[in-house]
């Protein structure tokens, strides 16, 4: 089984988010930037498949020179190589048009995607490509067995859980539940020098023209102070609640 | 020319959200000087919608399309956005909605934006602005293709009744295979789910422990509320996984959150922050949520709680 784990290069959640530039380009000044939480789940699961089910595991990124070192420690948590799509990821429509180019190419049966980015959120990319491609796609993946061409899938849904059969091809949008946070792994020192060995291919970009720009970006209006109310005196944050906020 | 709104159903009712991205499509389809069609399936109530503006409405009634699949939905609303000439598609983001809207937009060859939070700012160019890096930020996007496709973020515009006079049509799109069965759904019955809530009641480890929770049950209860939890109480097994709140559990847009022993790390305050009111409960004053909430009370759960719990049943008697 050929397995290709999509990775998002991504600002660490606990960076200070600020723009640049008359407010057009996200400032990376003094940002770390890490696999996208919801696409290291993914990249676990594939680690599985690797080592019991002899999977080969091929991690993809659309992004200029930048995103490298996000790959390289792909490598080393252990996939077998990467590949860059050498193009800024502006559009997600974009992204999954390339993406799709890597699928074809390099004819994989499973490809494995986090359900969104926590930079744009777009959550888009995964369905997009399963759509570009021809392939089934399960989004919200919260657990997947693959037997033979077969894959047992059970995704989240508003208020419970499927289960759900399908056939490779196929496209997954992961979150948690695919591993357990306590599974994910970090690299060690054996895996990060292997890393520097494994290949790493760049390939161009093909032409797409973009469906979306961005124009400007915004901060969320600053937020008034914290109204307190005294632990004894519930009626007035009730009151608050029916006629201030007018929530209850 | 026409604006396109797919409504949600479940069970043959109409999701909330179904009528906000009605609300939402009227006035988009008033920004461009067009009409607004909206695309039912299995739905049983269509003149529903025409409280929010429905004028047109395509019903589709087939059993094939009982269980909802992505790929199958992604076709019908692809054909209907065809026979109607849509030039804008807005879908809400349920969990379906999230899955469906981008395949939507492959088929149509259009620019989707996810997670929109407002009416356009113009309309051509079509500038929509939406929620990106974990909700600290908006992005001012630009749909630069002929059709575009909208995703409405839960919660973000409301519901603003406008009563037409609306008319249901009968529409019977082809159906494509699906490629993936369901073997099972597994749903707790009758409790509110986080997803569909207007209020969500949530509570951390200030709780000690999963027999405590009785309380933060009943708060929900007492609102209508659904319950929810921060990441170390899933962790830990008190709480089951589907109650996790928070940047890797799941997102919530409330009208109302009660933080109950939560202290508010940045991961949850990323997966909460876009709920309308914030409510902190917490024993210290120094709790960094309290800087994200609107209103706080500092003290003992175990002594607000049940007195919150009380009032709150009499102001429900009162006010009934």
């Amino acid at each position: 089984m050929k397995i290709l784990v999509c990775i998002s290069h991504v600002p660490d959640t606990t960076s200070k988010i600020n723009f640049t530039d008359g407010d057009t380009k996200f400032d990376t000044n003094g940002v770390q930037f890490v696999i996208n939480p919801y696409d290291e789940f993914a990249l676990t699961r594939a680690m599985w498949f690797k080592e019991k089910q002899g999977a080969t595991v091929t991690v993809v990124n659309v992004g200029n020179s930048t995103t490298e070192p996000t790959l390289r420690k792909a490598l080393a948590i252990g996939a077998d190589d990467a590949i860059r799509v050498n193009a800024e990821a502006t559009d997600g429509f974009f992204v999954a048009k390339q993406l799709a180019e890597v699928v074809k190419n390099g004819g994989y049966d499973l490809v494995l995607a986090g359900k969104e980015s926590i930079d744009y959120n777009g959550g888009m990319v995964p369905a997009m490509l399963a759509s570009i491609l021809e392939f089934n796609f399960v989004n919200a993946c919260v657990g997947l067995e693959i037997d033979g061409t077969t894959a047992t899938i059970s995704r989240e849904i508003d208020g419970g859980k499927e289960i759900l059969s399908a056939n490779l091809p196929l496209v997954i949008g992961g979150q948690k539940g695919l591993v357990e946070e306590k599974d994910l792994r970090i690299p060690n020192m054996r895996g990060i020098m292997m890393a520097r060995k494994k290949p790493l291919n760049v390939v161009e970009a093909i032409d797409f023209n973009v469906t979306t720009s961005s124009s400007s970006f915004e901060k969320p209006a600053p937020k008034g102070a914290c109204k307190m109310v005294d632990a004894d005196n519930i009626d007035e944050l009730i009151s608050l609640l029916h006629n201030e906020a007018k929530v209850i | 020319m026409s604006v396109l709104v797919y409504a949600e159903s479940s069970e043959g009712k109409f999701k909330k959200v179904a009528f906000e991205a009605t609300s939402y499509g009227k006035k988009v389809a008033e920004q461009l000087g067009t009409n607004l069609v909206v695309l039912t399936i299995n739905a049983d109530e269509t003149s529903e919608l025409s409280t929010y503006g429905a004028e047109k409405i395509l019903s589709v009634k087939n059993d094939a399309l009982k269980s909802l699949n992505a790929k199958v939905v992604a076709d019908v609303i692809k054909q209907a956005s065809e026979k109607e000439g849509a030039s804008v598609v807005i879908i809400d983001s349920s969990a379906d909605g999230l899955t469906v809207a981008p395949m939507v937009a492959v088929s149509l060859n259009a620019g989707f934006a996810s997670n929109v939070v407002a009416l356009p700012s113009s309309a051509s160019p079509f500038v929509v602005k939406r929620k990106a890096f974990s909700n600290k930020a908006f992005n001012n996007t630009e749909i630069n293709t002929t059709i575009k496709v909208v995703g409405l973020a839960k919660n973000s515009y409301g519901l603003h009744e406008n009563q037409v006079s609306g008319s249901s049509e009968d529409f019977s799109p082809s159906i494509i295979e699906s490629g993936i069965t369901s073997t099972s759904i597994d749903k707790t019955a009758g409790a509110v789910t986080i997803a569909d809530a207007d209020i969500v009641v949530s509570a951390g480890r200030g709780l000690k422990g999963p027999e405590n929770w009785e309380m933060i049950e009943e708060l929900a209860e007492v609102l209508g509320a659904a319950t929810a939890c921060s990441k170390p109480v899933s962790d830990m097994d008190w709480r089951p996984h589907s109650e996790h709140v928070g940047q890797t559990g799941k997102p919530v847009s409330a009208n109302l959150y009660i933080a109950i022993g939560i202290s508010g790390a940045i991961q949850h305050l990323a997966g909460v922050n876009s709920s309308k009111v914030k409510v902190v409960i917490n024993t210290d004053a120094e709790a960094p949520f309290f800087k994200a909430a609107d209103y706080g009370i500092v003290g003992d759960a175990f002594e607000v709680v049940p007195t919150l719990i009380e009032k709150l049943k009499s102001f429900k008697a009162n006010n009934a």
